[in-house]
């Protein structure tokens, strides 16, 4: 641990990796919580993997991947978002294959590039420890475009997810509702993709928050908790994954699924336990 | 007396299977009006076309003396309880609450007018002291009344409930039209149910549904004929309206 710190003092790109950490963590558990509660993970995942596509795209013609993944990010949020209005029956395959082409494209783009393709795994895995200056800025606009629009949609956002119907029924302009969060979720997920990579976005998308769901009662409480909760496993992860010389990304992700998996065994205790004392109470 | 609901000849179907035929049905301002039916026979359908949600192939729907779509505002939806996620991180007050969102509700806060208007309405089915506990805790019966609450905020000048009473017992069944007699008083009510038997004691108008439609008032219903529906209530609505 003091390593780490050491290194952090020392080094601009630990705490360019530290920075990152916490951007990803803000926005991860603000827009996760989203996610959980419509429960559109599969619909997140869709997006996630349609991002190698454009990724893939941009670096074939020369163009930093950061913006052919906001650029395929965007696309496949709108056409993803369109499927649920226009086509919803289909869904579930229409999801599936965008999954799989835009995956596909990516990779077929990659190996027609020239050189080495090192990249290839950065973008699947992440890298966290790569993040330069510039990019950071690209995080740091990215986050706070994601912050004032929910903070401007908050209620609206949380009422399409409790109930669409009565929210078409209040006048709420639903389908446009929808296709912006799509659009957040997109632009989030193209910031975690930085820091654990494609393959593991959406353990650090939903598990926080999923944990976070567990024990709070209000959608904003559960935002903060869930960032907070972020923000420990990156963190943590980053100085493991620095002390023990292992892929930063995987070793995050693994300390957010242990946690989630303590925080479902707690819970069962928890109730038990309030379940066994109101027994002895209502026997008193 | 005024007419709420008017529907003239409406009908609609789904991907060219008829759901509905012919439909004309008037509803008045003091109307309490049960649509009951098989399932199938097209009560949620009629309910979303009243809503404005669905289009009539053919035929005219007008409420309050407009389309569906003017008129969303001027009417409190209840839909039914079991819908919703038990684990979304939502308190009852807040679920209340939600019934003021309209589409320039912006930002986190809601006004003073608002959480007053949702205390009241919480008041009103005396449910105030729910207010902080989660939905998913609640039991049927409040949940239900909770959604009532959340309908009656915006000052509705009609209310819609779908299966008000769908998986609650009979204490909270009874509670629950109680409740929505009260309401009467004030604004028509309209509710789908499948069991006449027991709403035939509060409502005053039935409608039966199965494609094509038939209106009865209460009083025409026999007391024989409602005994006898309670044993087999399908039995009784399948002979009441197949016309």
């Amino acid at each position: 641990m003091l390593e780490f710190i050491n290194a952090f003092l020392k080094y601009g790109f630990i705490q360019n990796a530290i920075m990152a950490g916490l951007l990803a963590s803000v926005a991860s558990g603000i827009i996760g919580s989203y996610v959980v509660i419509k429960r559109i993970t599969f619909v997140s995942g869709g997006i996630a993997h349609t991002v190698l596509g454009g990724m893939g795209i941009a670096y074939f013609f020369g163009f930093d991947p950061l913006i052919g993944a906001i650029g395929a990010a965007v696309i496949s949020a709108v056409l993803l978002g369109l499927v649920n209005l226009k086509a919803k029956q289909h869904e579930d395959t229409l999801i599936g294959a965008l999954w799989a082409v835009g995956m596909a494209f990516g990779i077929i783009f990659m190996s027609l590039t020239p050189g080495y393709n090192v990249d290839l795994m950065s973008f699947l895995f992440g890298n966290i420890l790569m993040v330069t200056d510039p990019i950071l800025r690209v995080l740091v606009a990215l986050d706070l475009f994601i912050l004032t629009i929910v903070l401007i949609y908050y209620r609206q956002f949380k009422l399409i997810c409790f109930d669409e119907e009565h929210a078409r029924l209040q006048g709420l302009p639903v389908e446009f509702l929808y296709i912006l969060l799509l659009n957040l979720i997109a632009l989030t997920i193209v910031i975690l993709i930085k820091v654990v990579g494609l393959i593991l976005v959406i353990a650090l998308l939903t598990l926080p928050s999923a944990i976070s769901a567990l024990f709070t009662h209000k959608l904003g409480q559960m935002m903060i908790v869930s960032s907070g909760l972020s923000l420990a496993f990156t963190w943590t992860g980053l100085a493991i994954s620095y002390g023990l010389d292992l892929p930063s990304g995987a070793v995050v992700v693994v300390l957010t699924g242990l946690a989630y998996l303590l925080a479902l065994v707690f819970k069962r205790l928890y109730i038990k336990g309030q379940r066994k004392k109101s027994c002895e109470i209502s026997a008193l | 007396m005024k007419t709420v609901i008017e529907l003239q000849n409406v009908s609609f179907s789904y991907d060219l299977r008829p759901i509905l035929e012919n439909l004309n049905l008037e509803i008045k301002v003091r109307d309490f009006t049960a649509i009951i039916g098989p399932n199938g026979g097209g009560k949620t359908t009629l309910l979303r076309l009243i809503l404005g949600s669905l289009q009539p192939d053919r035929g005219n729907i007008s409420v309050f003396g407009v389309s569906p779509k003017k008129a969303r505002f001027q009417i409190g939806y209840v839909p039914q309880h079991a819908f919703f996620d038990q684990g979304f991180p939502i308190t009852a007050l807040e679920v209340v609450l939600m019934g003021t969102i309209q589409a320039n509700s912006l930002f986190f806060r809601y006004s003073p007018r608002d959480h007053l208007a949702a205390m009241q309405a919480m008041d009103a089915l005396n449910i105030a002291d729910l207010a902080d506990v989660r939905y998913g805790q609640l039991s049927g019966g409040e949940k239900q009344r909770v959604l009532i609450a959340r309908a009656l905020v915006g000052k509705p000048k009609l209310l819609i409930l779908d299966e008000p009473t769908a998986s609650v017992d009979s204490r909270v069944e009874h509670d629950v039209y109680e409740l929505l007699k009260e309401l009467n008083g004030e604004i028509p009510i309209l509710i789908v149910s499948h069991d006449l038997g027991f709403v035939s004691s509060y409502v005053n108008k039935v409608v039966c549904l199965n494609k094509q439609l038939e209106v009865h008032d209460v009083d025409d219903i026999s007391k024989g004929v409602i005994t006898n529906l309670y044993k087999s209530p399908m039995e009784m609505i399948n002979h009441q309206c197949l016309l």
